[in-house]
């Protein structure tokens, strides 16, 4: 096929030097952090030889927080500060949350998403999630003995935008660079399908500690392509726990329970669900506070029989995934289990009979979505040598729209488009002279408003006035290939514009962000100052190099003037980064992207053109 | 339609205001905005899948942001719009019928969907047929009876592609387009089965 054999653009000029990148999955249970080292991909250990941190942070008076085995230890005699399955609440209102009221926080209802009250001050979701990436970070730093250049951050492919971009805040807030949001199955899907040079059509069936995704991949040459993507965010493990604790209560007939005596019951519910799936039975025993013995023992049929709803509830999903893949099940040759949900015998069955084969679970169930993402991140940070490659094309979970007259959506972006995608749709003006246009952007596959997720509102003012439907107003969705949307509105004739990066309603804006980091950090004041210059300094190196090495490959298509310009823009990066002020840097290092931002096309254009030519000589040929 | 075209445009007017920008460079871009040459295609109904699918595996494989993940933001961005532009272009070549509707429309033909709803008179008894059966089987709960609508829709859906499919390759565009907004109104009740198939399941 290639005929002619061209450097591949936007790799590195030192293909020899190994850039350490991450996979990080985090999980609502348990997070993991992996690497690729030798050309393999391994999960890295504590210090204590564990590899699973349990996704659980306890804030301490003193302002400090433990993290992982040492607050999940602390968890059923301080609920109410030891933070579990934070996931559940990134990018969510209080009114989302399943069983809030069985839940010890004080939730503080905040606009967008729910914060917490602890002994340690009012905590967003977002600054939870990044404590415990901020000490994966660290362990992967310690394991490799550098500096991280990035890190890919897996996602439930049914994440909302206001979830994804919740989680990409706390990775940024960990100081961690995202080299891109990843879907947990097509993490999988990349870690078997490398691992088994797998080809045809695979569905990953994928259920966690608090979500739920199936998505249907067509694996072929190299390419990895999400044909439909479905799911629940709201559905796992801990629903299986929360149901068997429930039945707890009912059979022993207890009283409302203390916040204590709830933790410690759902402790003894996760066990007891774990223990049945190797054994027939188990016993629950547990003591609560006023004294009083709970001794139960249940069946693995039992407790198969009270959860079967939440199993039948995951295969309607599937069914909906199938068809928007436009296959039937038959077309389906084999299908991935993913998540320790998935241990559970009845799930695994019911997924066997709806798939009609036997699902591969032959990578731990726990860990295969970190090593697939160690692996996408290895390819992001160019390790790899062009043709040794792969090519990932995933989609939106859920639909995007605009709501119109009527409390109406009109959908812009249809649910499993492959993204990177942008759609335009024009809007006119309603009354005679209105000058000024409301965009409600919203997420999901109802018809009304009130039905959907309320992403962003943002207003296109300054309209000229005009006869009523006269005007032509353009509005743009763009959802870039980490799943996030931007949104533009422009009125055509008068060239008015107006765009939002989807954030302020549901995601912290970047003053917010500015803050959370002030605020970790203000005991400190000077670490900030050292944070802020190195991460200043690392970009100027990572630009410097993607230049050069732009350079290197396509600098004829510069004029002398041109060439010229950049390399002295280049050297002012270069001597600002020696400096000790990171605003100088950020200063230089933004005005080489300027410069560079004809040259990037010209490149672009170049590259298309040889695919376009060494297409033709492959049909003559 | 237009949209994607949006990103091209506003850089070919950037481009205009550049001196540095070739003609060349203006009519490559101008060109690029045909979904046919971008994949390197001749534009017309009766294509090769796999052909297509190479030619858009071969471009996303240069374009896509992940194989820019390390390069500058200028890069970044020029990618995202390209992989963009190529994944809008293959879901309107891939789909028979929005590649019916595109090569419509590069001929000068209105497809009107919104205003003209004018349809031959036996294609509205059969499309009346039709929801009357959905109707009732909805009603009913009967999935057999639904799964019967379904392969009757598929087989009228195959008969009207072979048929826009010879009248499109023959150039008789107009003729054509009528027999695309009759196969819209097929797809659009077929989403309608397929609703009534989620509910029964559900």
């Amino acid at each position: 096929m290639a005929l002619l054999q061209i450097a591949e653009p936007g790799m590195s000029t030192a293909p020899h030097q190994h850039r350490l990148a991450v996979g990080i999955d985090l999980g609502t249970t348990n997070s993991l952090v992996a690497t690729v080292r030798h050309g393999i991909p391994e999960v890295l250990d504590d210090e204590d030889g564990h590899s699973l941190l349990p996704s659980v942070v306890r804030y301490l008076p003193d302002g400090y927080a433990h993290i992982g085995y040492k607050a999940q230890a602390a968890q059923t005699t301080d609920p109410k500060n030891t933070i579990i399955s934070v996931k559940r609440f990134m990018g969510r209102g209080l009114k989302d949350i399943a069983y809030a009221e069985n839940m010890p926080y004080s939730f503080i209802d905040a606009p967008g998403m729910v914060q917490l009250k602890t002994a340690a001050g009012i905590k967003s979701p977002v600054e939870v999630s990044a404590e415990i990436l901020a000490t994966l970070r660290q362990r992967a730093e310690d394991a490799l003995g550098d500096d991280l250049v990035g890190a890919v951050i897996t996602v439930p492919a049914y994440f909302d935008d206001a979830q994804r971009q919740a989680t990409k805040d706390a990775a940024k807030l960990a100081g961690l660079n995202v080299l891109r949001l990843l879907n947990e199955p097509t993490a999988a899907a990349i870690a078997y399908g490398l691992d088994h040079g797998s080809e045809g059509v695979y569905a990953v069936y994928d259920l966690g500690g608090g979500t739920f995704d199936i998505s249907i991949l067509r694996l072929s040459k190299g390419v990895f392509e999400v044909l439909a993507t479905g799911g629940d965010s709201a559905l796992g493990g801990d629903d299986f726990d929360h149901r068997l604790f429930c039945w707890i209560i009912e059979q022993a007939n207890l009283a409302p329970l203390t916040d204590e005596d709830t933790r410690l019951l759902m402790v003894k519910a996760r066990e007891a669900k774990e223990l049945l799936s190797s054994h027939a039975e188990t016993h629950i025993d547990a003591t609560l506070g006023s004294g009083e013995e709970v001794r139960l023992t249940i069946s693995a049929t039992e407790f198969a029989n009270i959860t079967q709803h939440l199993v039948a509830k995951t295969l309607t999903p599937c069914r909906k995934a199938v068809r928007d893949a436009g296959l039937s099940v038959d077309d389906i040759d084999g299908v991935v289990l993913v998540g320790g949900a998935t241990r559970m015998p009845h799930a695994r069955k019911a997924v066997a009979d709806y798939f009609k084969t036997l699902p591969l679970a032959n990578i731990d169930p726990d860990k295969v979505v970190a090593l697939g993402a160690a692996v996408q991140a290895n390819l992001l940070a160019g390790n790899r040598a062009a043709g040794d490659d792969w090519l990932l094309l995933d989609v939106i979970p859920l639909s995007l729209g605009i709501e119109t007259m009527g409390g109406l959506v009109e959908k812009v972006i249809p649910r499993n488009s492959t993204i990177p995608c942008a759609r335009a749709q024009e809007f006119t003006t309603f009354k005679d002279g209105q000058t000024a246009l409301a965009v409600h952007v919203v997420q999901g596959e109802r018809e009304l408003v009130s039905d959907c997720r309320s992403l962003a509102r943002f207003e296109l003012r300054g309209i000229p006035p005009m006869a009523a439907g006269a005007a032509r107003i353009r509005v743009t969705y763009q959802v870039d290939a980490d799943g996030l949307l931007s949104v533009s509105a422009r009125e055509m004739h008068s060239g008015v514009e107006a765009s939002i990066e989807v954030k302020p309603s549901y995601g912290l804006g970047d003053d917010d962000i500015a803050r959370m980091l002030q605020d970790s950090f203000s005991s400190a004041d000077q670490d900030m100052q050292q944070r802020a210059l190195r991460e200043e300094q690392v970009e100027a190196e990572r630009i410097l190099i993607a230049t050069q090495s732009a350079l290197d490959q396509d600098a004829d298509l510069l004029s002398l003037d041109e060439r010229t310009a950049i390399d002295t823009l280049m050297s002012q990066v270069r001597s600002a980064a020696q400096g000790s002020d990171h605003g100088t840097i950020k200063d230089a290092v933004e005005a080489l992207a300027k410069a560079t931002e004809e040259f990037a096309a010209r490149r672009m254009d170049r590259s298309v053109r040889s695919v376009l030519a060494g297409r033709k000589l492959d049909e003559v040929a | 339609m237009l949209m994607l075209a949006v990103a091209g445009i506003n850089r070919t007017l950037a481009q205009i205001t550049n001196p540095a920008c070739s003609l060349d460079r203006l009519f490559f871009l101008e060109r690029m905005e045909n979904h046919f040459a971008l994949f390197g295609m001749t534009p017309r109904f009766t294509i090769d899948a796999a052909v297509l699918d190479a030619a858009y595996r071969d471009l996303q494989a240069r374009v896509h942001p992940d194989k820019f993940a390390a390069a500058t933001d200028a890069e970044k961005r020029v990618a995202m719009q390209w992989a963009t532009r190529a994944n809008e272009a293959y879901q309107k070549l891939k789909s028979p019928l929005k590649r019916a509707a595109y090569l419509c429309e590069l001929n000068g033909i209105d497809l009107a969907i919104e205003s003209n709803t004018q349809m031959p008179p036996a294609f509205l008894m059969q499309q009346m047929a039709w929801r009357e059966t959905l109707e009732e089987a909805r009603d009913t709960k009967d999935l057999l009876a639904l799964e019967g609508v379904e392969a009757e829709l598929r087989a009228a859906r195959a008969q009207q592609l072979s048929d826009i499919a010879a009248l499109l390759d023959d150039a008789q565009y107009a003729q054509a387009g009528e027999r695309v907004r009759q196969l819209m109104f097929i797809e659009k009740f077929g989403d309608e089965v397929g609703r009534a198939f989620e509910a029964l399941e559900a």
